[in-house]
């Protein structure tokens, strides 16, 4: 009977958005846009109870793991592959939050769409969006994995080129999907590894089997992989591709051209968070591949510092949170590494709150400002923005981990894991994570404090005046709605879920949805020494990465408000430094060189010596021209006089009656 | 006696004679026409002739045949070189070579 | 009831009546007329297929409907029909191609109207023909015929260079099945029969396979088309009218791999598997490096061209990995995947590309221009027709949920099967197949309006809608629930398995 309402509702949860996307995007002209943002917030509401639904059944009833196939979807020899759902307590959590941010950014998208001719359109893909990445979490195998993995990537690729009129949007959308399709590439070869040695891409079978090929070895052109590894590492790819990992990083910040609705939701919340997802998904896989996870943490903790201070030297607003972003997704997918798939989870959840809330926010100062991004020409917003001012610094202070707020509790958690941690570069991803702590709240904190504090630099583009006071105000109901009601969970959701995310052992939420191997057990060792989150609170500055965030925010605030000539200094002194990190390592420079104009590069040659040279110009109408050669020569043979031809009549057949008769 | 070899003799020289005059030639058409019907009638001297010294009067029906057709043939070849000399003012064969690859 | 009529032929003379009644309706001024009558045809031989579809039983590798007249009995040959799972999904994609075609002229096509619909309903029987002929000389006959109408219908309702065009497409191809004939000729001795059925029991010594199996390869690599004797297909579809673009890219190439799997590999079992190598060199040249010339194309026909043997590259792969899967785990189960997958493609690749080739013809009836520069910002002007044009795009590079996908998936998986290198080269076209496409999207669609004629442009009218959404359906239809589609294919594919497996020497 449960079961029965469990499939019920998770088909209400799926389609639900789609439904919405489908009526609001087909029909949305002619319904108009009031009618089309509220069948798409509907629609989003209707699912988002529904996940409520299954979150209460699952988590606290502790229904069984529900897994069915819906329909066979195709199959082929001995392989089958069905559309088929799954929910157990990690699908429950992801589409809680999903269907959460998802129908916030909804709201808050009236407000700061309004106006927008493809206004219906907008709504359509944000439900669009939410029905891929609910197939995404809930799908039972990796068939409806890649489907929703890449249909986020779709319509990623359609927001962010949703102005398309814009070059830099046009742009950036093309790079996001490709940069993502190098990973789905890397994705597809990993679901072909599994398929090849599990004969099913089913999780539970796969998950089932998995202890058995522990061993196994795989050839490739001669070396020796653990096939594992290779399967892990291949997924891995696919991960590092949408969850932005270094080297496939590079689209995250051009994805800011799309509307910051979009960012929030899809660019920090939700889908660049699949990566970490599909990580904590496949840990029974990757539980068995010390390789694999061990390149997860390391890539994970290089992202995490690295890519964080990249957004010390930026100056568009969003851009700032993109990095920001990017170095977050570094820490969930470092406690990954070191089996800490909970804590990666419970990051994943705190960090789609508070980033959501401050790509929000950071949308609620461009509104008002008119669609100015850049931080240089902002400051002293906080009297005019004051609900906006509130809920970012509640956003930054989470960000920053500084407790009780949500952020401290899954931060501190992946950055205590780490230390314990014995995975092979683990040391290396400690310190990465801990200075990359200071980081954090040295670049959210300049950001807030550029862009709220300090003197007012708003400066009208066209009339190069002051703005008039007058002409900045709070944004409206729409768009600060949401911005308090995620505000909240910023605060405290880390305080309320702390414990039964990590630290219950084996009665923690996620429960038996994720495995961890016992040799890389390290979360249990935490569990010793937890004694309740308001413990945990307190007892914060007992630790380093407490101090490096206070630290972040006193510098900030000293560059940034109090001797704002520091940073002209420190800029000039740390020349190299400042080129490094604002030439992004020169990720972009290497690309542009060696895959966009290499390959265009080596396309061309292909087409014009191979194609154009070689074997149309050569070969096929070569051949054309030896024929013509030929006749050219054998014509003239042909005189034109009857008495030439009589003549050579004559000669054949002399030539025959001598055959004939000699 | 005349015997069979001399009317060999007599049709190849007829026969060497309209070739000769189709190859040397290059002045008149008619006169192209006029060789072809020389050649044919060294073809029916032959052909009497060995009726004759076979006894078989197949060749002579042959003749026959070979003699309408070939007068079928001369009154077509002179209507086409007549429109010919019309369409290009010349019957000259050295003029017509547009067969000239 | 409609179970003892004789369908195939239906299928086959219906449309080349219907062609020749249309022609003598005449001249332009009754080109309603005309397309009226084309359009009944089309959808009456629809019908017939989908009466064939229904009476068409899963369950049997068995050719149906079968029909076997002597025709000329000095030479043994007859007029003998039959379809099986392989070749039934093939003759629907061509009846609903011919009807797309049909209804897209409606509003592009303004002179010579009844010939041009009476040469695609001519085609569209013989290419029916093609597929259902169980006898050799009348697949000849009909393979070769299809080339007059398509010869035609470049040649009259081309664009500028169209006899260059025309006449390499001809030159090409006819060259290409000469040496079939010849195969045919001898496998007639050897057997004393013209049945292709006859000939997969023909004992053949390896010399012997191998050189039927490359006279066969010439002329199917020909139409297919593989690397190096595609450079026909570019221009042959840069010049046609957007009918003849669609007709080439969804089913004349399909003939090739179609010959593929109906001659070269149950006939010549053993050289297939000797020269299987080979094949898949060519197939993953096809998919990589001509994937990578499609990046540098300006014109966009040109573009969607490539893209087409691209994918076609993908089809031959699936065709010829069975011998190294079946090598390397010993079970014929694990070699189902890569036929089948080879098999959907054809049928996907038939709308993705038919619809991207159809969906250009409408820009190009409006704009006059196949250069991509010519272009940008026509998402503003025209929004529906660019959501459809997007949704084919995707389905081009193989988006999950649209039918692209399905048969590249199929392929991918199975190749990692066969080898890891082979995968891996194969997969590369999830990439390379996203940066032609999209970069073309983006420069023609995206962007500000690049000149008064783009801003001057009215977006797509009803009967436009219908066509594109016929297709669309279609598309999200075999990339949602591809398993009707796979289910007609188990059966005969396994057939086939058995028949390509096995050794003739």
């Amino acid at each position: 009977m449960i079961v029965h309402h469990i499939q019920t509702a998770s088909l209400i949860c799926i389609l639900s958005p789609l439904l919405g996307a489908a009526i609001s995007g087909l029909a949305g002209k002619r319904i108009g846009n009031r009618a089309s943002h509220t069948v798409a917030i509907v629609g989003l509401a209707i699912s988002f109870a529904a996940a409520i639904y299954l979150f209460a059944q699952v988590v606290l009833y502790k229904v069984p793991v529900y897994n069915a196939d819906l329909y066979l979807w195709g199959g082929s020899g001995r392989f089958s592959f069905h559309a088929g759902i799954l929910v157990d307590s990690l699908t429950t959590v992801m589409v809680t939050t999903v269907t959460f941010v998802s129908l916030l950014v909804h709201v808050y998208s009236i407000g700061y769409m309004r106006g927008d001719p493809a206004y219906h359109r907008f709504f359509s893909y944000m439900s669009l969006f939410t029905f891929f990445m609910l197939v995404l979490v809930m799908g039972n195998n990796f068939l409806m994995l890649f489907f929703g993995w890449e249909g986020v990537g779709l319509v990623s690729y359609l927001l962010i080129g949703f102005w398309f009129e814009r070059e830099s949007a046009a742009r950036g959308s093309m790079k996001a999907f490709i940069v993502n399709r190098v990973g789905d590439f890397g994705f597809i070869l990993g679901i072909a590894v599994v398929l090849a040695y599990f004969g099913t891409l089913d999780y539970a079978q796969v998950f089932k089997q998995a202890p058995s090929l522990a061993g196994e070895i795989v050839d490739i052109s001669g070396t020796q992989f653990s096939v594992i590894t290779v399967m892990a590492l291949l997924l891995f790819v696919g991960a590092m591709g949408k969850s932005a990992q270094i080297p496939l990083h590079v689209w995250l910040p051009e994805s800011m051209e799309g509307p910051t609705p979009i960012s929030a939701l899809i660019h920090a919340a939700t889908m660049v968070t699949a990566g970490v997802y599909m990580v904590a998904r496949l840990s029974p896989l990757f539980e068995f591949s010390e390789v694999a996870l061990s390149v997860v943490l390391v890539f994970g903790a290089t992202g995490a510092l690295f890519l964080g201070m990249l957004a010390l030297v930026e100056n568009d607003i969003k851009r700032v949170i993109a990095y920001s972003t990017m170095s977050q997704l570094g820490y969930m997918m470092a406690a990954n590494g070191v089996s800490a798939f909970s804590a990666a989870i419970f990051h994943l959840m705190t960090h789609a709150c508070f980033k959501a809330l401050l790509f929000l926010a950071a949308g609620s100062v461009i509104v008002a400002l008119h669609h100015q991004q850049d931080m240089r020409k902002m400051g002293g917003l906080r009297k005019y923005l004051p609900i906006t001012y509130i809920t970012f610094l509640i956003g930054a202070l989470a960000l920053a981990a500084l407790p009780p707020f949500a952020g401290f509790y899954s931060k501190d958690a992946i950055i205590e894991v780490v230390k314990q941690a014995n995975t092979p570069g683990a040391t290396y991803a400690y310190y990465c994570l801990l200075i990359g702590a200071f980081v954090t709240s040295l670049y959210i904190f300049r950001a807030f404090f550029m862009t709220f504090h300090g003197e007012e630099r708003m400066v009208d583009d066209q009339n190069e005046h002051k703005h008039g006071h007058g002409e900045i105000h709070e944004s409206e109901y729409f768009i600060l709605l949401p911005l308090v009601l995620l505000a909240i969970p910023s605060i405290f959701l880390g305080f309320m879920m702390v414990t039964p995310m990590l630290y219950s052992g084996q009665f923690s939420l996620l429960g038996s949805s994720i495995y961890v191997a016992p040799e890389f057990d390290f979360m249990t060792a935490l569990v010793t020494h937890y004694d309740g989150p308001a413990y945990m609170a307190l007892t914060a500055f007992m630790h380093p990465p407490f101090w490096l965030s206070v630290l972040g925010i006193l510098m900030a605030w000293c560059f940034y408000v109090k001797y704002p000539y520091w940073a002209t200094y420190t800029r000039k002194y740390m020349e190299i430094f400042y080129c490094v990190l604002k030439n992004k390592y020169g990720f972009d420079a290497f690309n542009d060189f060696f895959f966009v104009r290499g390959v265009r590069g080596i396309s061309q040659f292909f087409y014009r010596i191979g194609d154009v040279k070689i074997i149309d110009d050569c070969m096929v109408n070569g051949t054309g021209r030896a024929i013509s050669h030929m006749s050219a020569w054998v014509r003239k043979l042909q005189s034109g006089y009857l008495y030439h031809y009589v003549f050579v009549m004559i000669l054949g057949l002399f030539a025959f009656l001598a055959w004939v008769l000699l | 006696m005349i015997l069979l070899t001399h009317y060999l003799i007599l049709s190849a020289l007829l026969f060497v004679i309209g070739v000769g005059g189709i190859m040397i030639n290059r002045r008149n058409l008619v006169v192209l026409l006029m060789c072809i019907e020389l050649m044919l009638l060294a073809v029916n001297t032959n052909l009497v002739a060995f009726s004759h010294y076979l006894n078989d009067l197949n060749g002579e029906v042959l003749v026959f045949f070979i003699l309408t057709v070939a007068a079928a043939e001369s009154a077509i070849g002179l209507a086409l070189i007549v429109a010919l000399y019309r369409n290009r003012g010349t019957i000259e064969v050295d003029k017509l070579d547009s067969l000239k690859g | 009831m409609f179970a003892d009529w004789p369908l195939l032929s239906l299928l086959i003379w219906l449309p080349a009546i219907g062609g020749v009644l249309v022609l003598f309706v005449g001249g332009d001024k009754h080109a309603a007329r005309a397309r009226f009558l084309a359009l009944f045809f089309s959808l009456l031989n629809m019908f017939f297929c989908v009466l064939a579809y229904i009476y068409f039983d899963n369950h049997t590798y068995k050719m149906q409907f079968v029909e076997n007249i002597t025709w000329i009995p000095a030479y043994g040959i007859h007029y003998a029909l039959g379809v099986d799972g392989i070749s039934l999904p093939l003759i629907f994609l061509t009846a609903f191609t011919t009807l797309l075609v049909i209804l897209a002229s409606w509003k592009t096509i303004h002179q010579k109207v009844s010939q041009y619909l009476a040469t695609f309903l001519i085609m569209q029987g013989m290419v029916i023909g093609v597929f259902a002929a169980l006898d050799s000389l009348l697949f000849y006959i009909f393979w070769e015929g299809m080339l007059i109408p398509m010869y035609l219908s470049i040649g009259i309702w081309g664009s500028e260079n169209r006899s260059y065009a025309a006449i390499k497409f001809f030159l090409f191809t006819f060259m290409g099945s000469a040496l079939m004939l010849v195969a045919l000729l001898y496998l007639r001795i050897q057997v004393n029969s013209f049945y292709i059925l006859d000939f997969y029991e023909a004992p053949l010594s390896m010399t012997v396979q191998v050189l039927i199996f490359v006279a066969f390869l010439l002329a199917f690599a020909v139409k297919v088309p593989m690397w190096p004797v595609h450079t026909w297909l570019p221009d042959a579809h840069t010049e046609a009218p957007a009918g003849g673009s669609v007709v080439l890219a969804a089913l004349m190439l399909k003939m090739g791999a179609y010959g593929f799997l109906r001659f070269s590999m149950p006939i010549t079992p053993d050289a297939s598997r000797a020269l299987d190598w080979f094949m898949i060199t060519l197939s993953l040249i096809a998919v990589v490096y001509i994937g990578m010339i499609a990046i540098a194309q300006k014109d966009m026909k040109k573009l969607i061209a490539y893209s087409s043997v691209s994918h076609m590259g993908f089809v031959t792969l699936g065709c010829f990995m069975l011998y190294i899967i079946t090598a390397k785990t010993g079970n014929v189960l694990d070699a189902y995947m890569g036929l089948e997958g080879a098999m959907v493609q054809m049928i996907s690749h038939a709308f993705g590309s038919g619809a991207m080739f159809l969906g250009f013809g409408m820009l190009y009836e409006r704009l006059h221009t196949r250069l991509i520069s010519n272009f940008g910002g026509i998402a503003k002007t025209m929004p529906i027709f660019s959501a459809f044009f997007i949704i084919f795009a995707l389905s081009n590079i193989g988006l999950p949920g649209t039918s692209g996908f399905v048969g590249e998936f199929m392929i991918i998986l199975s190749a990692f099967k066969a080898n890891f290198w082979i995968a891996f080269s194969a997969a590369l076209t999830l990439i390379i197949g996203a940066v032609y496409t999209l970069w073309m999207y983006k420069r023609v669609f995206y962007g500000t309006i690049a000149n008064e004629h783009v801003a001057a442009l009215k977006d797509i009218g009803k009967l436009e809608i219908l066509i594109f959404s016929l297709i669309t359906i279609t598309i999200f239809g075999i990339g949602l629930y591809p398993a009707p589609l796979l289910d007609m294919f188990h059966v005969s594919v396994g057939h086939l398995l058995e028949l390509s497996l096995r050794s003739k020497l």
